[in-house]
């Protein structure tokens, strides 16, 4: 077994109850720096809820939440965002009015101290502007920086979304169906910015396209009813016969 | 609108108000000092539901305690100073904001909605029914406050020429505070939180402290007009924090146009030429004392046919030019 690298973020028996209903169930991952660790799963195996929980969005019910070596069970979404740790939406959550780039700078200023110096213009803060080029540079937006966002395509918005993101300087990335609703070129496209966002972060992958997630993941867990039921490497979860029962079909014996 | 025009445009209206007193006296020198009071409240609004996107009806509360303060700290028979009496005013509606936006700031939608009208009306009853306020009557001011430094005193604000330049002054300033806030980092963050919210908290905005200060200010700058209309009439009762003047300087913004400051300010006067238009009875005789239903109509109207507000109809028209042009073309 290779040495894993730097854990940047952990999950040790995660648990969502909603009412009687057990959303996620007693889960523990690690995601290494420099690894996609994708999660698939049936629709309702928990998976959104699962990266709810570890950005803080909705609260957890028990387990515990380390990041950068900071516990961060009982922090807010917005303090554990500023801590380095982004995400990504199954609907795109950008600003449909402003232009791509004000998109980016937008998000960017949440990494600089809170702004109550109410008289320089927000296109004056250099870090900021820098942050946004950047992102847009990183997900091949580069010459849409004057666009009006919401009159992007439906593969510019996933990668928009993403920019927004990486604009405030995340050190785990929680992507929440990045490929949705995408035709087989914007998905091309996406998956090699997938696979560039790794160096120096974290990056949690919940997908539905199979090809796709083989393709780009270092590491898969796979859930089932809230559960784990298998992780490890491609190859061995593909191999795995409980897997394959429960979610990639029965095997075919040719 | 080339960039010229565009400077030009903010210059001549300037200008123009600048120039107003020198020409006219008497109820329309007065008129449009109340108008231009209420386009300030109209601006306060703006911030909150324009820039932020949160919808509160009981902005009137803010304005109707700054009023009342001015007067009950107001010394009985001297004049209070000026420098210290509007700061104060413009206070107690802040701590008032404060305190509702910290507990309705948690609801969205038409449960803040109706929560901020739920505390505008407990202020309403306050000065209602409580010695406090005079009850229904409400109260009056015995001497206007003095600008005054070291007993020396600048302007008198009982002069309605003085007054009217004092007032302008006012929203001069509003205008351009606000204009330039909306473009800082902390406007930026506003504008995010009114596009999406989530996105915002996800990124690391702690969106209710900005939501908050977003309505303390706002109630801090609705109680600056509250002051001016209290040391312009003299008087104040209950009415002014009533949920007919939430409403009136909620329909101004829809009527200019929102998202755009100068759609606060042409709402407000839009508002009150088409009240004062309506009450006319040359024009409407008998049915002028039903002049609310005329204006209710105009405003339903205004809705349908400009959503976007008086600000937004140079634009609505050219984009109906443009299509109208295309239809001919491909005819």
């Amino acid at each position: 077994m290779p040495e894993r690298r730097d854990v940047l973020l952990r999950a040790r028996g995660v648990s969502r109850r909603f009412g009687g209903l057990t959303a996620v169930s007693d889960v523990s991952l690690d995601l290494a720096e420099g690894e996609i660790h994708a999660v698939i799963g049936t629709n309702g195996a928990g998976k959104s809820t699962l990266i709810n929980v570890l950005a803080g969005e909705i609260a957890i019910t028990s387990g515990s939440v380390e990041l950068l070596g900071a516990d961060v069970t009982t922090w807010s979404q917005p303090k554990r965002a500023r801590a380095g740790l982004g995400r990504s939406y199954q609907r795109t959550t950008i600003f449909p009015r402003f232009t791509v780039f004000e998109n980016c700078r937008m998000t960017a200023q949440a990494r600089w101290p809170v702004p109550w110096n109410w008289w320089t213009a927000a296109g004056n803060c250099p870090m900021s502007n820098a942050a946004a080029a950047e992102a847009l540079e990183k997900t091949g937006l580069a010459g849409l920086e004057s666009r009006i966002a919401g009159a992007l395509s439906h593969g510019e918005k996933r990668q928009l979304e993403i920019a927004m993101c990486l604009a405030t300087h995340p050190k785990v990335l929680l992507l929440d169906e990045p490929l949705a609703g995408m035709g087989p070129e914007e998905t091309e496209r996406m998956l090699g910015l997938l696979a560039g966002l790794k160096a120096g972060r974290a990056v949690l992958l919940v997908e539905h396209d199979m090809d796709a997630v083989f393709r780009v993941s270092d590491r898969i867990t796979v859930m089932v009813n809230g559960s784990v039921i298998a992780s490890g490497a491609p190859p061995a979860v593909r191999a795995d016969p409980e897997v394959q029962t429960a979610y990639l079909g029965e095997v075919h014996v040719d | 609108m080339s960039a010229r025009a565009r400077l030009a445009a903010p210059l001549v209206v300037t200008a123009a108000f600048a120039a107003f007193p020198l020409l006219v006296t008497g109820f329309y020198l007065e008129f449009t000092t109340k108008v231009m009071i209420l386009a300030i409240f109209a601006l306060s609004l703006e911030l909150l539901v324009g820039a932020t996107g949160l919808v509160s009806l009981g902005h009137a509360a803010y304005f109707g305690i700054a009023a009342y303060a001015t007067l009950l700290l107001s010394p009985q028979y001297t004049a209070a100073n000026f420098f210290w009496l509007l700061p104060a005013t413009m206070v107690c509606a802040a701590i008032y904001a404060l305190a509702v936006g910290a507990l309705s700031l948690r609801t969205k939608g038409v449960y803040f909605i109706m929560v901020t009208l739920a505390f505008a009306q407990m202020a309403y009853y306050v000065f209602h029914d409580t010695p406090l306020g005079g009850g229904t009557d409400g109260i009056y001011l015995n001497v206007k406050p003095a600008v005054a430094i070291a007993g020396w005193t600048i302007v008198d604000l009982g002069n309605p020429r003085t007054y009217y330049y004092v007032v302008f002054g006012c929203l001069v300033l509003v205008f351009a505070f606000l204009a330039i806030l909306l473009e800082s980092r902390f406007g930026r963050a506003l504008a995010g939180i009114k596009s999406n919210e989530q996105r915002m908290r996800a990124a690391g905005f702690p969106t209710f402290w900005y939501k908050l200060a977003a309505f303390t200010l706002a109630g801090a700058l609705a109680g600056l007009s509250g002051f001016l209309v209290a040391v312009k009439d003299g008087f104040v009762n209950p009415e002014m924090l009533s949920w007919h003047e939430s409403g009136a300087v909620l329909l101004m913004l829809i009527l200019g146009g929102m998202g755009r400051l100068s759609g606060a300010v042409l709402g407000a006067f839009a508002f009150a030429l088409l009240q004062l238009f309506f009450q006319w009875e040359v024009v409407f005789g008998n049915f002028a004392q039903h002049w609310q239903l005329l204006l209710g109509g105009t405003i339903i109207a205004s809705v349908a046919f400009m959503p976007q507000g008086l600000i937004g109809l140079p634009a609505q028209l050219r984009a109906w030019r443009s299509r109208r042009a295309a239809r001919a073309r491909d005819a």
